[in-house]
């Protein structure tokens, strides 16, 4: 196993954060937990229309370093960060529109998951799939903010699988030339996909990249919250202070497939078990905050309380959410012009279908 | 100062890509959201020199010399223009914009429809063939993007056209490919219109009237239709009109049609390889558009569908000529 546990932060220095923000910590990841489950619920139900990607395990990544940003910074999720983007502003509801393919979702239907993004208020650029990608349009994110002098930083997130893509080394290279204030996370969960990171990259440490770029590389503990969030806010401190890129390699685990279809057949026995068992984030947090933090139980009871209302009446509104309208799809390709035409075939009608095709077209008919 | 040597410059003829150089210096004077990023571009100026001056001018912030990435700075393009910014980016020859295939088709032409994120920003650069470049310093790539929905594409064939268009590619709110013939570059001048001279994205220009057959082209074979139909009316006495695309994405439907209704008899002609080229597409629209006023099969003048090659025979036995375009211009007319 490549993972190897990295020293944790000094118990007692909670990263100089307050209590409050301690309990805020621990709000987010059980939020991001929560709503994951509440999304599992859903998916079993059918009411999830695609994939469901989970980030069990990876709380912690997501939470910590998303927390050490202001609100004018950018943030550029993977699909493993839903904490990021809960920290960042997104809301449950959102979310669940979204898996639901909702037309009052957040793209109106059109992608899927947590593939959103609001750049006019809470800062986060929506995804897309091809892995690495993010990186060069954090590249100029950023360098629109060094170019007009503004104090934003911006922070993007790859896998351990998107190191070996050109995208990621083609934007890594050009903001570290420009010294963009970016910070670039990779969440290293042992797994692309199906693929362990000894075959994605035969360097011991991906943090090593760092070297081969000129900028500043470390690599911490991704499952310890403070630890994570205290690389990160010292890593947007460099890069708000013009001291340009730095590649921070968060050591974790992915305990779930790669979607929820994935059974995992290619994890080696036990190993699954090991990390849930000794390395869990929220049990981790938890210990440290009922120890030394010495916040009790009740207040935690009280967090999950919140969490599992908030996703409660999230997931009844979003339930109630209308479909998109098909002739939406025809909208917003360009500002100009506004809208597609509607091809011939289909003048005057206003669904594709009355009912669901498949079954009685796609091979299962013996007329 | 730059007004002076603007005014100096708008009142003579021009070239090519001068007009280029012209449509930069005024789009960057105006707007200062408008940057241009790409390699060698800065105090070197460009492979071509079309951006010769603009960095001592707006500074090395505005004019970016990028390492050798061109999925690199056409991302960071994107993502400043999310941003609001309007970013130029230069690939050095046309043919390299295919390693940005990808993040052009995937992340740049969908950010508007699935995620609302503007991405107002031109991908520019030297096109085409003619020259003796070879397979990689030559080629024609358009309808590898054309068939890309959130992409817009435009291909110049006049000065005049070079400054306007890019002064509305630089304006518009979405990515625009800006394809420039290398091979008109220095060869044809103009005097350019006054004022801030910006050409509609989206509309064609009749190059020249006709009443027996229309010729529908655009870049660099615009100028060997011209020549064909001079030909054509000095020895046969036909009378054939040329329209100039300008825009292929989106494509000036009712130029075509217009023409397509007055002549009846069309004959499509490009540069870029014949398979799976605009022409394609051109006559499938005229099929379902105008069907009914066609006399004669709709032909395809364009290149053979090899790599293109080096040497001039070669090059120019693949590429479309003016004997060729006046041939099948014969056919069409006679049938």
């Amino acid at each position: 196993m490549a993972v190897s546990s990295v020293p944790a932060t000094d118990p007692a220095a909670r990263a100089g954060l307050s209590r409050d923000q301690l309990l805020e910590l621990y709000y987010w990841m059980r939020l991001t937990r929560s709503l994951e489950e509440r999304l599992v619920n859903l998916y079993r139900q059918t009411k999830v229309v695609g994939g469901l990607f989970r980030s069990l395990g990876q709380e912690a990544c997501a939470v910590g370093s998303a927390y050490a940003l202001r609100r004018e910074d950018v943030l550029s999720p993977l699909i493993r960060n839903l904490g990021s983007m809960l920290v960042k502003g997104a809301a449950p509801l959102e979310v669940l529109r979204q898996y639901m393919a909702k037309g009052d979702s957040p793209t109106r239907g059109r992608e899927l998951n947590i593939h959103f993004g609001d750049v006019e208020d809470r800062n986060f650029v929506g995804q897309i799939s091809h892995l690495g990608d993010m990186v060069p349009v954090m590249a100029g994110v950023t360098l629109s903010f060094k170019l007009r002098g503004q104090p934003r930083v911006g922070l993007v997130y790859v896998g351990d699988g998107a190191t070996s893509t050109g995208a990621f080394h083609e934007g890594i290279n050009l903001a570290a030339v420009q010294r963009c204030p970016l910070v670039v996370i990779v969440e290293n969960n042992a797994y692309a996909y199906s693929t362990p990171t000894a075959k994605q990259c035969a360097a011991e440490r991906l943090a090593d990249k760092a070297a081969g770029y000129g900028i500043a590389g470390v690599r911490a503990d991704g499952n310890d919250v403070l630890a994570v969030y205290q690389v990160t806010r010292d890593a947007v401190e460099r890069a708000r202070g013009g001291e340009g890129v730095t590649l921070i390699e968060l050591m974790t685990y992915r305990r779930k497939g790669h979607a929820e279809h994935d059974n995992q057949s290619y994890v080696p026995a036990g190993e699954i078990d090991r990390w849930a068992r000794e390395n869990d984030p929220l049990d981790r947090y938890i210990r440290r905050l009922t120890g030394e933090a010495e916040v009790n139980q009740n207040e935690l009871d009280a967090i999950d309380a919140r969490v599992s209302s908030e996703i409660d009446k999230a997931t009844d509104v979003a339930e109630t959410s209308p479909p998109p309208e098909p002739r939406d799809c025809l909208l917003g390709v360009y500002a100009d012009p506004p809208a597609m035409p509607v091809l011939w075939y289909r003048e005057g009608i206003h669904t594709a279908v009355e009912q669901h095709e498949r079954p009685a077209s796609w091979g299962t008919h013996d007329g | 100062m730059s007004g002076l040597l603007h005014g100096a410059l708008t009142m003579a003829e021009v070239t090519y890509l001068e007009a280029l150089r012209q449509a930069l210096f005024e789009e960057m004077e105006r707007d200062e959201n408008v940057f241009c990023i790409g390699e060698d571009i800065g105090a070197y100026g460009g492979a071509f020199k079309v951006t010769e001056g603009l960095q001592a001018r707006f500074g090395d912030s505005r004019v970016i010399d990028t390492p050798i990435s061109e999925t690199g700075f056409v991302g960071a393009a994107a993502g400043a223009a999310h941003m609001g910014m309007r970013p130029v980016c230069e690939m050095q020859f046309i043919d390299f914009v295919s390693c940005a295939y990808s993040i052009l088709t995937n992340y740049v032409a969908t950010a508007r429809y699935r995620a609302f994120l503007p991405c107002p920003m031109v991908v520019r650069g030297p096109s085409g063939g003619y020259v003796r470049g070879g397979p990689f310093h030559s080629q024609n790539p358009e309808a590898a993007f054309f068939h890309t929905p959130g992409l817009k594409i435009v291909y110049p064939a006049t000065a005049s056209d070079a400054k306007g268009l890019l002064k509305a590619a630089i304006r518009d709110d979405d990515c625009v490919l800006f394809f420039e013939h290398k091979y008109l570059y220095r060869r044809i001048k103009q005097e350019m219109p006054p004022g801030d001279h910006v050409v509609p994205i989206g509309k064609a220009r009749l190059a020249r009237e006709g009443t027996d057959l229309s010729i529908v082209t655009y870049a660099a074979t615009v100028w060997k239709a011209l020549e064909a139909a001079e030909q054509l009316e000095r020895e046969d006495g036909l009378s054939v009109e040329v329209l100039d695309l300008r825009s292929l994405l989106p494509l000036d439907d009712e130029a075509i049609v217009a023409t397509v209704r007055k002549t009846n008899r069309v004959l499509l002609v490009h540069e870029d390889t014949v398979t799976g080229g605009i022409a394609g597409e051109i006559a499938a629209r005229i099929n379902e558009m105008a069907f009914e006023w066609l006399d004669a099969p709709i032909r395809r003048v364009a290149a053979h569908d090899v790599p293109l090659p080096y040497a001039p025979q070669l090059e120019d036995f693949v590429l479309p000529q003016t004997a060729d375009i006046v041939r099948a211009a014969r056919w069409v007319a006679r049938y």
